[in-house]
């Protein structure tokens, strides 16, 4: 179990919201520079004076999007396997010689990115530089390792998802979203394929994608920029680039009609995810499009007075909770999805019946100034409370640079919010949440029988290779 | 904006935010002391880089003070920006959202907590802060937003029912604490809630919500005489008022007891433990050292190694002290597949004795205080880390030094010391073990 806390940490952490990326103009951005070694590793630093801390990132373009049906969740099994080792710092030495520096590291593995980190007091950044050097070409992939961190992803799966109904349910939900796009299986991927995964895909995989012109290097801190490029050029600069084949477009073909699923798992609460089709920042045709689009989730979802807390958690009274949420800086087309969970005294046909009178609104009628002065008061707070962490500003540049957007669209997120009209939002409205491109899953709960548990872990007891 | 569940961490289980590890030579904050005219404590420090202030107020209103009425400590917080002064929930909700002002409010079993985030400029602070004085100093807990929020908290109790976790650490807590208050869950029972009513929530927020009973933490872009005006304007509304009593001593665990509690899931659920230290132990620094070394420490700890890195069995698997008012819980847990689920049993309790028999070894031990005191620099660097320090020190009443001696009192622990300590406090073989999952 992650500590709650942690769980929140990492929620804010890997979300970029709504009012995450703006740039005030009482507060300018911090000078941040880039540079491309002659290998291809893109090196961005950001100098952050505040505190004499550092935070390093580490970051690949490789993810579950990258994967192959089969394969699924390899890109983050492999991440797990960076920890285990290489000639010259065996299984375990990485985590105990950044402990031993006062550190804290870590990685993650999404759809479109893997990445690694270390915070650590300034002066120990070499420390970290050497050790992310030397697993980037160097990883040994001992079999036996494998044979237990797989395991160990297993129970990650099922701790975060098989027995959490919820996940379950988004998981179904995505699945049938999205059928030749590679967002369509889950990160962690699914059982029958980790059950047979082997250390020759996992080798296979390193190969294919860890590489210095796969990788950006992101180092927010107390630094000097030009130390940090001598740095990353002495410890990243002697590696020869890779032939890094782009993966197949996999694009979606359009939608014909209305998905309907549904979801039957022992629970308490139904819940409901609705999901329409939509362009990302990066696939999107024009670019205002995919502002109007975080703008709306806004208008919706943007804070305690937005339209869902307003009106379906206090107004109406029909949900317990409502969000919305848009995938802005997806290197995929993506989703425009809302999510709730009915009130008491009410069913999930009410609740999607209002969900959907919510959409028709926003597509009939001009969002009022008030709410898009407000939205544009709260990116311009965030983009100060941003710089109040490091580690996020590291996050936002990584993110984007991964994903195939400039980094600096970052810096610049405030003024594209800024330049969105209510005109736009209801355009975007009519173009893209059409009954047509959506997708609706519900979770059915069906009775927690505790008189007659399944026996030993159900379906997935004890395949292991 | 992602989707949930969209990134996979490898796993990450330092408690760093309760546990306070901390301290290296470095600068540590200025911190300035005072109380309102009322008498509330104020901890601030100045920080003028960015253009923005955190302020945190923490009354002793937490769940122990609910006296049977459970759940009344949670539905009291929850109720303050639901209606005040002649501010509806809608009025007070634009207002925060409209200058970008965060405001967050949440009870847990000792504090309650209610935190304002806005920027400096002067237009913007003041209309932030005279919400916030409304919201702290005249809630009008109007009935239609308590039955609200009261079906709210029932949800959120059948979401905690379809949860394995959920449900081994209610069941941990109260097999660990009995008749003591930190026996109930902070968000009641179905039961407890339904029957909570609106003069209860009245009479609890005049009792526990006054100066004597508050501490106020500020960091950010002002300086000492606004920080006073601003401690001021949120709480010179308040009556003085008495500090909360102190709460009962937590008795110590008799016997051993284990709790199984069938559930659907394919993995069970551990939860071991017992009653640990309180927050200003005497026994502090010794235990948080020894625990840093057992399974508080993430990758490096025995516990992880043991269980995850040598055999596979787990995600996570951890230990730690939740330092409390009174003796908070020693809790050691992971979660496994059902047919594991007594291999990691076992294995735990095998190092949790081990560690209880043998202690640390010298090499453990300066390797645990290089890592917390080389990364001391980590906790105190930005604005959220350090108010939610001032908080502590204020409610725990740390000495004001706190942070300048932390790095000398983590040195200063010696391997007999953690022998000792967990020789007194910690016994194997009287510990409460919940497992909630499927047949195994």
């Amino acid at each position: 179990m992650l500590h709650p806390l942690t769980m929140r940490l990492l929620a804010a952490l890997l979300s970029l919201p709504l009012a995450a990326c703006a740039a005030a103009p009482t507060s300018p951005v911090a000078p941040t520079k880039e540079t491309v070694l002659d290998n291809g590793m893109h090196v961005i630093v950001r100098e952050d004076h505040r505190a004499p801390v550092v935070v390093s990132q580490v970051w690949y373009k490789v993810g579950s999007s990258y994967e192959h049906d089969g394969l699924t969740g390899i890109s983050h099994v492999l991440e797990h396997m960076m920890f285990k080792g290489t000639p010259k710092h065996p299984a375990g030495e990485f985590s105990r010689i950044i402990a031993e520096n006062g550190g804290r590291e870590n990685a993650f593995t999404g759809t479109d990115y893997t990445a690694y980190f270390q915070q650590l007091e300034k002066s120990r950044l070499p420390v970290s530089l050497e050790l992310e050097s030397d697993r980037m070409r160097n990883l040994l992939l001992p079999p036996e390792e494998f044979t237990k961190e797989v395991k160990v992803v297993m129970e990650e799966r099922r701790m975060r998802t098989d027995d959490n109904p919820d996940a379950l349910t988004y998981e179904q939900f995505m699945a049938a979203a999205y059928q030749v796009s590679p967002y369509h299986h889950p990160v962690i991927g699914w059982m029958t394929d980790l059950e047979h995964l082997d250390v020759a895909d996992l080798r296979h995989w390193y190969q294919e994608w860890y590489a210095p012109n796969n990788a950006t290097l992101v180092v927010v801190g107390d630094v000097k920029t030009d130390d940090v490029f001598a740095m990353a050029k002495k410890y990243f600069g002697e590696f020869k680039p890779s032939d890094i084949q782009s993966p197949k477009p996999r694009t979606e073909p359009p939608q014909k009609g209305e998905r309907c699923i549904v979801v039957k798992a022992p629970a308490e609460l139904p819940s409901l995810i609705m999901g329409y089709r939509a362009p990302s920042l990066v696939t999107t045709d024009a670019q205002w499009k995919a502002y109007a689009l975080e703008v709306l989730a806004g208008v919706l979802d943007g804070g305690e007075s937005a339209r869902f807390a307003r009106e379906l958690v206090r107004g109406q009274q029909i949900a317990a909770a409502a969000s919305a949420s848009y995938g802005l800086t997806d290197r995929l087309d993506t989703l425009f999805t809302l999510s709730a969970t009915p009130a008491n005294g009410h069913d999930i046909k009410q609740l999607e019946q209002a969900l959907r009178d919510q959409v028709k609104r926003v597509r009939d009628e001009l969002i009022s100034s008030d709410e898009l002065a407000r939205i544009k008061a709260q990116v311009t707070a965030a983009k100060v409370y941003e710089r109040d962490s490091v580690f996020y500003q590291a996050m936002q540049i990584g993110t984007l640079a991964t994903v195939g957007l400039d980094w600096r669209e970052g810096d610049r997120y405030a003024e594209r919010i800024n330049a969105v009209t209510p005109e736009q939002v209801r355009a975007v409205a009519r173009e893209y949440l059409v009954d047509d491109q959506l997708t609706v899953a519900r979770l059915d709960p069906q009775p927690i029988d505790r008189k007659h548990p399944p026996k030993s872990g159900g379906m997935n007891q004890g395949v292991m290779r | 904006m992602n989707r949930p569940f969209h990134s996979f961490l490898r796993g990450l289980y330092f408690v760093a935010a309760l546990l306070l590890i901390s301290a290296e030579a470095a600068a540590t904050p200025d911190i300035l002391q005072w109380q309102t005219a009322n008498g509330a404590h104020v901890y601030f420090v100045a920080a003028p880089q960015l253009p923005m202030v955190d302020i945190q107020v923490v009354f002793d209103a937490g769940s122990a003070r609910d006296e049977g009425k459970d759940g009344l400590a949670v539905l009291t917080n929850g109720l303050l920006a639901e209606g005040a002064g002649k501010l509806d929930a809608d009025a007070i909700a634009e207002r925060f959202d409209a200058i970008g002002a965060h405001f967050s409010n949440s009870a847990l079993r000792d504090m309650s907590v209610v935190s304002l985030r806005t920027l400096t400029d002067k237009k913007l602070l003041n209309s932030a802060l005279d919400t916030f004085a409304t919201v702290l100093q005249q809630p009008t807990f109007p009935a239609d937003a308590l039955e609200r929020v009261r079906n709210q908290m029932l949800i959120g109790l059948q979401d905690e029912e379809q949860s394995p976790g959920a449900i081994a650490e209610k069941a941990f807590y109260r097999a660990l604490y009995g008749t003591h208050p930190y026996a109930s869950p902070s968000d009641g029972t179905s039961d407890s809630v339904k029957a909570l009513t609106r003069d209860e929530v009245v009479s609890f927020y005049q009792r526990y919500f006054v100066a004597h009973n508050a501490v106020i933490a500020i960091v950010g872009a002002v300086d000492r005489k606004q920080a006073e005006h601003i401690a001021e304007q949120i709480t010179q509304r308040l009556p003085a008022g008495n500090a909360a009593p102190a709460l009962p001593p937590v008795q110590a665990l008799t016997k051993a007891e284990s709790i199984h509690i069938p559930h659907p899931s394919t993995q069970t659920h551990i939860l071991m433990g017992q009653p640990g230290m309180r927050r200003n132990d005497p026994d502090y620094f010794p235990l948080y050292v020894g625990n840093f070394i057992l399974g508080g420490s993430g990758f490096t700890s025995r516990i992880t190694n043991e269980i995850r890195e040598k055999r596979g069995l787990a995600y996570s698997a951890y230990s730690y002290f939740v330092p409390m008012r009174e003796e908070g819980p020693f809790m050691l847990g992971l979660q496994t597949r059902n047919a594991s689920a007594d291999e990691s049993l076992k294995v735990l309790h095998e190092t949790l004795e081990k560690f209880a028999q043998g202690g640390v070894t010298e090499k453990e031990l300066a390797a645990a205080k290089r890592n917390i005191t080389g990364g001391f620099a980590l906790n105190i660097d930005s604005n959220s880390d350090i108010v939610q320090y001032l908080a502590l020190i204020g409610f725990y009443h740390l000495p004001p030094d706190y942070l300048d001696t932390f790095i000398a009192r983590i040195n200063a622990v010696t391997v007999e010391q953690v022998r000792d300590a967990f020789a007194r406090r910690v016994a194997p073989d009287r510990m409460i073990t919940i497992t909630v999952g499927g047949n195994r």
